[in-house]
């Protein structure tokens, strides 16, 4: 069984500080959906606010179109797991996952049945009856996700579960995940500031900042087409340029910076004579061939093997990254050389200025 | 003092002293090098010599040698002084012996006015301690688990200050409280709730709930350390997955807490069985708390071979009763202390 969620215009306050403000968007049954943001901006709030711990000072919150107002995190089709994965320690492993079972009165045959099971999932069979103090980091990992997936949740909420593990160990739970998502075919709703995650694992994600959500989109739209200039800086890197809005040409816009007048597409609801930033991807600038767009000076360069990042700095003194592949470079790329860079315009993007990343 | 007394209460604790110093002595020079530092090496002659001065000073003339003098006293029968360490002066377990049946020889009946003290001191102070666990564990729990930072504040500065005012005076407040005008019965008669008042101190209800008040704090820092260290998320965890409050305070906080909670009955249960100013101001005229019985060995019998055999088996059985409990709950003496 899965459901959808939505939230109708949810906003918490805390005294007189608001952590979520208006969040008004729906999740579909069955999806895989993040909420990315730097820490404090509310995504873990609103989460708790889903999974019950906490109600909304305003708004609704719907589960498969019931209201789940005044119904306590016990009483609600969601499973929760904690950011420090909340396992019992003085209980084993199989006695963990079948925790939710016994609660509900489920007897003992049943209930160490459904545990092996669970644990076959995760990929942990025939470790039940250890302590979790036994466990590797993964495993503890596995663990939680077993026993949230016991009470048979309709959602599984997932508070930045991976932020404990290695690098490794991050990147392969994020496709363990992944396959266990699609294996139960539960909504899953996964909290991260690791836009490396957000945008690998899921269906959507709904970027936040500072209580509001941005932009909602898969990750190749977020990455592309940003609307916000925090979600443009935020995800991925990106070399924002300040400046005034000179000209407004059909899909395009031309911005005066600092570094001379640039253009790109221009976002929605932009004018002439705005204050607006142009976004350029690293990989979208390249040497220019024939005549250079602006000038920059070589501070370092990086070489990582598929790519090369240069380090730059613009004539008035901005800090600009352009990666260059391997079929791209060439010239002498040594620190205090000056070159000229140039970009296509449709690869670009005008955004109306605030919301620092 | 006879020299068979003299080994038992200094030489006994001197050798057993000996004895380890020789075993850690002989391990260590069978360590492989580098050996690590000595104790002395650590912490440098001066240090070193202050350490073992003052615990020894401690634990053998402060605790173990008056309790090995206690030991050796009730082993011997009562004597005028003029016929200590003569031919009189032999070895015999007439003290105890005295306790079981209430004479020094015969075995016709049993002693039981002491017998019955004595049980009812141990089962009571099981029931005053259970009681205060009853009482103590919301409050530590609410102050470890739900209080924010100035409430707890509060409640620790509430529990603390009435134990500035001492035992004897506590005790006494109380006798007035529940006394047959006190305050208690004056408001019980006034909203006529009671028609005649009730004899709290005779009922011995004044006592127990002096000895519950007594020991409360006792009680609950050791749960509250214990709670204090779990973390919340456990606990929402628990009721994420759907358990009701009791179960997440029966799986999750006490499991947590036991050697808090085991800490904390075992202190309550000890100085209960122990004390002595309560039953002796707020026990009524039938009162059977075991303490004052053995007060009255030493001071109205003035028997102190017989006080010492009567405090050294409330001493046994205490200690004896809370192993098994421990061994029961599965707690061990190093948990307990953590």
């Amino acid at each position: 069984m899965t459901a959808d969620v939505e939230l109708n215009n949810v906003s918490i306050r805390f005294g007189t500080f608001t952590a979520v403000k208006g969040a008004n968007f729906r999740i579909n049954a069955g999806e895989f959906f993040s909420i990315l943001g730097p820490s404090g901006c509310g995504k873990t709030t609103l989460l708790r606010a889903v999974s019950g711990f906490l109600e909304p000072s305003e708004g609704a919150i719907r589960i498969a179109g019931h209201d789940m107002r005044g119904k306590g995190p016990n009483q609600r089709p969601t499973a929760l797991i904690f950011q420090n994965l909340a396992l019992f320690p003085l209980m084993t492993v199989a006695d963990n996952v079948a925790y939710g079972l016994r609660v509900r009165g489920v007897g003992k045959v049943e209930r160490e049945k459904k545990a092996l099971e669970l644990l076959r999932l995760v990929a942990l069979p025939d470790q039940g009856h250890k302590r979790i103090s036994e466990l590797s980091g993964g495993q503890k990992q596995r663990v939680a996700i077993a026993r949230a997936l016991a009470v048979q949740p309709q959602v599984l909420l997932l508070d930045e579960p991976l932020s404990a593990l290695d690098l490794r160990l991050r990147q392969h739970m994020r496709n363990e995940l992944r396959a266990i998502q699609k294996r139960v075919g539960i909504t899953f709703i996964y909290i991260t500031h690791d836009q490396g995650e957000a945008l690998t694992m899921s269906d959507r994600v709904a970027v936040m900042n500072a209580g509001v959500v941005e932009q909602i989109a898969d990750g190749r739209t977020l990455y592309d087409r940003p609307e916000t200039a925090f979600v443009a800086g935020f995800v991925g890197e990106n070399n924002g340029f300040e400046g005034r809005i000179a000209a407004i040409d059909g899909a395009f816009a031309e911005v005066d910076t600092a570094v001379g007048r640039l253009k790109g597409r221009a976002g929605a609801g932009l004018k002439a004579g705005d204050n607006a930033t142009i976004f350029i991807r690293p990989e979208a600038l390249h040497l220019a061939n024939g005549a250079a767009l602006f000038n920059a000076t070589i501070a370092t360069t990086a070489f990582e093997g598929h790519a090369t990042h240069v380090y730059l700095k613009g004539q008035a003194g901005q800090k600009i990254v352009m990666t260059l592949g391997r079929r791209d470079e060439g010239g002498d790329l040594s620190p205090g050389n000056t070159i000229g860079l140039s970009y296509a315009p449709a690869s670009a993007i005008v955004l109306a200025s605030g919301g620092k990343a | 003092m006879k020299p068979l007394s003299a080994f038992l209460i200094f030489g006994l604790p001197l050798i057993t002293i000996a004895t380890y110093w020789l075993m850690a002595h002989l391990e260590r020079r069978r360590l492989p090098e580098p050996k690590p530092q000595s104790f002395i090496q650590r912490n440098g002659w001066p240090v070193s010599v202050y350490l073992i001065a003052a615990v020894g000073f401690w634990a053998l003339i402060l605790i173990i040698f008056p309790l090995l003098y206690m030991v050796d006293y009730s082993l011997h029968p009562k004597l005028p002084p003029a016929a200590k360490g003569g031919p009189r002066d032999v070895y015999t377990l007439q003290n105890y012996h005295y306790f079981l049946f209430g004479s020094n020889t015969s075995r016709s009946s049993w002693n039981s006015t002491h017998l019955y003290a004595f049980w009812i001191t141990i089962v009571m102070s099981l029931l005053i301690t259970m009681f205060n666990f009853l009482i103590c564990y919301p409050i530590a729990y609410f102050m470890a688990q739900v209080a924010g930072a100035s409430t707890l504040r509060k409640y620790m500065l509430l529990l603390i200050t009435p134990y500035w005012v001492n035992e004897i005076l506590r005790a006494f407040a109380f006798g007035i409280l529940f006394g047959t005008s006190g305050l208690l019965n004056t408001i019980l008669i006034k909203t006529g709730l009671l028609a005649q008042p009730i004899d709290f101190i005779g009922q011995d209800i004044a006592l127990y709930a002096g000895l519950t008040y007594a020991y409360l704090l006792l009680m609950i820092m050791p749960l509250y350390n214990a709670i204090e260290a779990l973390d919340h998320n456990q606990i929402e965890a628990a009721r994420d997955l759907g358990a009701p409050g009791w179960r997440i305070h029966w799986d999750v906080v006490m499991p947590f807490a036991k050697p808090g909670i085991a800490s904390g009955c075992t202190l309550v249960f000890m100085l209960s069985a122990g004390a002595l100013a309560a039953p002796l101001v707020l026990g009524g005229p039938k009162s059977l708390w075991f303490t004052p019985i053995v007060y009255d060995r030493f001071y109205q019998a003035f028997n102190w071979n017989q006080g010492a055999a009567y405090a050294l088996v409330l001493l046994l059985i205490c200690v004896a009763f809370v192993l098994l409990v421990m061994r029961l709950f599965r707690v061990s003496l190093s948990e307990i202390t953590r």
